[in-house]
């Protein structure tokens, strides 16, 4: 029985999901419950061990947009198997490590989080069988590093730390999307497998330079290469199971995981060669040189992980077998002896409070445990024999010495460099050990040095006995992890030979000499850092950049902001107005002159009406642009309207000649508003300059916007779909007004939205204006338009009810002839507006029984009745019925339920404008009376005080 | 035809602007009206401006052979009632930023906390 390779990798973030509930039911011990999970993780990795070692690749896919070849896809193949036994192995210790290291009352809940987060990425991305897969999961462990990092957030360096690392992962992260889609793109294919099959053609694409910086980006900054490896150091401030964890064990080796598998796809060439091993040397020559310096416990250790990466990194720019071998195999081993050590100088930190080398010393007494765990760590990092970090060093060393290309200056620097970086390490892990445990015990630190308790020690020991076990015996790693990950890099594995003793080798020879050095520079440092600080303290360091940069965007970002931001709405119209202006005027400037020739060519005759319709219309817009007086603007606006109608009218569009005409007439009722309540218009704010300004811009606009029509008319580049619904409308939709029936039938859904929006603003509208005055308002002024002649109340109680049966006539026709839903409703309610207009707008609501919220509510639920009737018949949503029954007496009786449908556009429409009316009239200064008439009307908003 | 329709397209479009660049919220309003009714003249342009029959079929549910193309005309029907929606909620919240800060005046509303 064995976890499914998606359950693997989504358990984890299945797990965060619980974390807050179980954290929260046991603050102190979530640690503990979490436990098994990656415990099981790490035992469903070993029962497919076998199977994997044997050959095979167990994969799994679930198409997630098929379209772009984006498959959620994982195999496990032997790399991914190495690297995921680390995650969940390690990831087990660590959980349990955790638990102990917080105090008490540290909060559980978000660490343990963040850490299955992390977790379940790590898995993810070395699982995963797609770019797009991979990338994904990249994103989400920088994001989880981030969150770990800033765990600890009221500390600045804390949150400084987690920052600066995230914007430099995510800056290559980013970098490395770019160079995965290239990649998709030369390869044609998403999928890993595929692509290994296809590494001929995309070296020789042309974008393959380009793919190999952008994916190398990606990879240098997640693995903290020179010269992105002071996020490193920074991201020491988290706690420090955590440092264990991500920031040596697993994240940082993601950009070496990478680098080994795109090593498959577009490594063997030059360019792949010298970039990558160029960038690991440096880095490991400055992370051992930075190293040595550090005062720090935990920033020593994360300036030798750089070193260690940049070692290792080294290798998979070589790709040769061997040298694939002693990178798979320094991986595992780097993962075992820097986790212990981690976790030992974490027990140092606790158990003496400070981690200071300089105050440090003469712990082994007092805590001899540690002391054995830190020794083993260090002295397998430094290469001592039969530890495990010996016996994989001694392999790199001799990959160095056999290089891919033909010997140059550069591939005979790589042993010396190399040599040279072990020094750095020697000497650092002789600090780590000489001055930490022997010699006199310290003078004073913050705690007096105890063993830690065995909850804290047993799990970096576990760890320990691998840095025993796979020196011994390494042959054990061989067989069952770095012969099945060296296939999966495409190495011809049956020819790798791991052991502990090759015989005397020039590799030997650098190993001894490294050692020799590196005690000499121990012995002598105090005389030698001073002339290795002056060294490191130039000017140009990479963090002094990073400061830099940052300061520059943020500062940047400021000043366009001040300067584009300014706050006035004009500013912001002229923004988008002229932006779009340009943008399609040069549009069409570039391909839009043999489309005027075109359309030129074939104008059709002039009417004479319509012309006088367009100069109305055109007057009408003159006269709102030009007037002063805002009742002159709401003319020339309503001018526009009413003439348009006449337009639709002439041009066969009777139902938006009827709609429009309603319209207008009821846009009346927010004009109470306006002219009611706000001051009349005022036009010595402009001077001509800004006018002339607003004039070219407008004028600018409409010239592109009329161009546009006129060329886009004249270019009927495909047939429009228009003929389907005329085709169809009888036979699918039973109705004979196409419009109507497109409305209520093939386009019912963006109608449902439609009425919903329109039903949401009426609410909004009402929330702005009413009920804040419910609340007792401000004293407003006297509305001009308290028309109360004796000629039209007398008229509208009789036109009140013939309006109403118009608006039925148009609803019941609607759907053979102009009308329907909208324009009923519009009408219904425009006879609330004419009560309202002739009587007291209190009045007017009194005369619907029926409170607009309700009504509102009615029609959005008969049309969600209808669509969801559908779908009980078994049809999608929204399917209407239609036909004929024969009623005694009347024959042949049509139906539809799309008449149901346009009712409850009818209702929700109605309601709507009636609480526009009953909304906006509130505003209006009502007599005493009135009031108190109106609040008995609407007995619901009584209690509301 | 077309011309005569591009041209009043362009003068509506235009007017619209102008009111929406100036500082007077009514008139900036009363601007976003009027660019829908221009915007609803283009669209339907673009449905082509051949004289046809209206989109209403014959009693047998059969298209006549010229007929309106009910596309644009049911997106228009669709905006000019959104339009009266949009209208109302712009005029309210126009009509509350005047009851907040006691002004009409755009210009002077920037970088006024709301409420």
């Amino acid at each position: 029985m064995t976890l499914s390779l998606h359950l693997i990798v989504l358990l984890p973030f299945a797990a965060a999901a619980a974390v807050p509930a179980v954290a929260r039911r046991f603050p102190r011990s979530a640690g503990w419950l979490l436990l098994p999970l990656p415990a099981a993780i790490f035992a469903s990795l070993l029962v497919w061990l076998p199977r994997v070692a044997a050959g095979e690749t167990p994969a799994a896919a679930w198409a997630w947009v098929p379209a772009f070849g984006f498959e959620f896809s994982l195999a496990l193949d032997g790399f991914g198997l190495l690297f995921g036994l680390l995650i969940a192995g390690i990831g087990t210790l660590v959980v349990a490590y955790a638990q102990s290291y917080l105090g008490p009352d540290e909060d559980r809940s978000r660490f343990y989080l963040a850490l299955l987060l992390f977790m379940g990425a790590m898995l993810g991305v070395v699982l995963a069988e797609n770019l797009l897969t991979l990338y994904m999961f990249w994103e989400i462990t920088s994001i989880s590093s981030f969150l770990l990092i800033g765990f600890w957030h009221t500390r600045t360096e804390a949150r400084e730390g987690a920052l600066k690392a995230l914007l430099i992962t995510v800056l290559g992260g980013l970098a490395l999307l770019a160079g995965f889609l290239l990649l998709g793109l030369a390869a044609g294919t998403m999928s890993l497998r595929e692509l290994a099959d296809r590494a001929p053609a995309v070296v020789a694409h042309r974008y393959y330079p380009a793919i190999v910086v952008l994916i190398l980006l990606g990879a240098f900054t997640k693995s903290a290469q020179v010269p992105f490896h002071l996020w490193l150091p920074g991201a020491m401030a988290a706690p420090t199971p955590v440092s264990a964890y991500l920031h040596s064990a697993t994240m940082v080796k993601a950009g070496i995981f990478l680098a080994a598998r795109m090593g498959a796809v577009l490594g063997g060439t030059e360019l792949w060669f010298y970039t990558i091993t160029a960038a690991g040397l440096a880095t490991m020559v400055l992370g051992g040189f930075l190293a040595v310096q550090q005062r720090d416990l935990k920033a020593l250790l994360a300036f030798s992980t750089v070193s260690q990466l940049g070692f290792i990194m080294a290798m998979f720019g070589f790709s040769t077998d061997a040298a694939l071998a002693a990178g798979v195999l320094h991986l595992l081993n780097h993962g075992i002896f820097k986790g212990t050590l981690f976790m030992a100088v974490g027990i140092i930190d606790h158990a003496t409070g400070t981690r200071d080398v300089g105050r440090l010393s003469g712990l082994g007494r007092a805590m001899p445990i540690t002391a054995a765990l830190t020794f083993l760590g260090a002295l397998s990092m430094a290469g001592v024999p039969p530890l495990n970090g010996f016996v994989s060093k001694e392999m790199i060393l001799d990959a160095l010495l056999h290089p891919p290309v033909a010997p140059n200056g550069f591939t005979r620097a790589l042993p010396v460099l190399a040599v040279l970086g072990s020094v750095f390490t020697t000497a650092y892990c002789l600090i780590l050990t000489v001055k930490i445990f022997l010699g006199p015990p310290a003078a004073a630190t913050p705690k007096p040095p105890h063993e830690a308790p065995a909850r804290l020690w047993v799990p970096p020991a576990l760890l320990a006995t691998g840095i025993v076990l796979l020196g011994a015996a390494p042959q054990l790693a061989e067989g069952a992890v770095v012969v099945p990950a060296l296939r999966a890099l495409g190495a011809a594995a049956d020819r790798v030979h791991v052991a502990l003793w090759h015989g005397v080798t020039p590799a030997l020879g650098m190993s001894g000499a490294a050692l020799a050095l590196g005690a000499l520079l121990y012995w002598r440092l105090p005389r030698v850092l001073p002339i290795l600080e002056r060294l490191s303290a130039f000017p140009w360091n990479a963090n002094a950049v990073y400061q830099g940069l940052l300061r520059a965007a943020e500062e940047g970002a400021q000043r366009w902001t001040r300067r584009l931001m300014t706050g006035r709405i004009r500013d912001y119209v002229l923004y988008v107005v002229g932006f779009s202006a340009v943008l399609i005027g040069v549009g069409l400037g570039r391909a839009g002159l043999p489309g005027l020739h075109q359309a030129l060519g074939s104008l059709s005759p002039l009417g004479w009406v319509e012309l006088v319709t367009c100069l109305v219309m055109m007057g009408g817009a003159f006269l709102a642009a030009a007037a002063v007086q805002r009742i002159a603007v709401a003319l020339g606006v309503a001018t526009v309207g009413f003439a348009m109608a006449v337009l639709w009218f002439l041009r066969d569009a009777p139902d938006l000649a009827l709609t429009q005409t309603i319209v207008e007439t009821v846009s009346i009722i927010p004009l109470f508003l306006a002219f009611g309540f706000m001051p009349a218009l005022r036009h010595r704010w402009t001077g001509p300059r800004v006018h002339l300004g607003n004039g070219l811009a407008a004028a600018a606009v409409g010239l592109v916007v009329g161009a546009v029509t006129f060329l886009a008319q004249g270019n009927r580049l495909f047939d429009s779909i228009g003929t389907f619904f005329l085709e169809n409308s009888y036979l699918l939709g039973g109705g004979r007004n196409v419009v109507n029936v497109m409305l209520v039938d093939f386009r019912g859904l963006d109608t449902v939205f439609e009425t919903t929006v329109f039903g949401l603003a009426a609410m909004a509208v009402y929330a702005l204006v009413a009920s804040r005055r419910e609340r007792g308002g401000v004293v407003r002024p006297r509305s001009p338009l308290m028309i109360n002649p004796i000629i039209l109340p007398a008229v509208t109680r009789v036109l009140f009810y013939l309006v109403l049966v118009f608006a039925l006539y148009l609803f019941f026709r609607g759907h053979h002839h102009p009308g329907g839903g909208f324009a009923a409703g519009v009408m219904a309610a425009s006879a609330v507006v004419l009560w309202a207009l002739a009587f007291e707008r209190t009045a007017a609501l009194a005369m619907v029984p029926v409170h607009p919220r309700h009504l509102i509510a009615t029609g959005l639920t008969l049309i969600g009745a209808v669509g969801l009737g559908a779908v009980a018949l078994g049809y999608p949503f929204l399917t209407h019925g239609f036909g004929h029954v024969t009623v005694p007496g009347l024959g042949p009786v049509e139906w539809a339920t799309a008449t149901l449908f346009d009712l409850g556009v009818a209702f929700a429409v109605a309601g709507a404008i009636h609480w526009l009316v009953a909304a906006m009239s509130d505003g209006i200064p009502l007599e005493q009376e009135h009031i108190q008439a109106y609040a008995r009307s609407r007995p619901e908003h009584q209690g509301g005080e | 035809m077309e011309l005569l329709l591009a041209t009043t397209v362009a003068v509506v479009v235009g007017a619209a602007v102008y009111l929406m660049l100036t500082r007077e919220l009514l008139r900036v309003i009363l601007g976003g009206v009027l660019l829908s009714y221009g915007i609803n003249l283009a669209l339907f342009m673009a449905g082509g401006v051949e004289k046809a029959a209206p989109p209403i079929l014959n009693s047998d549910g059969v298209p006549a052979q010229a007929m309106m193309d009910p596309v644009p005309q049911a997106l228009i029907l669709t905006a000019i009632v959104i339009g009266l929606g949009v209208f109302a909620l712009l005029l309210a919240l126009g009509y509350r930023t005047f009851e907040e800060h006691r002004t009409t005046d755009v210009a002077s509303l920037s970088g006024v906390e709301h409420e």
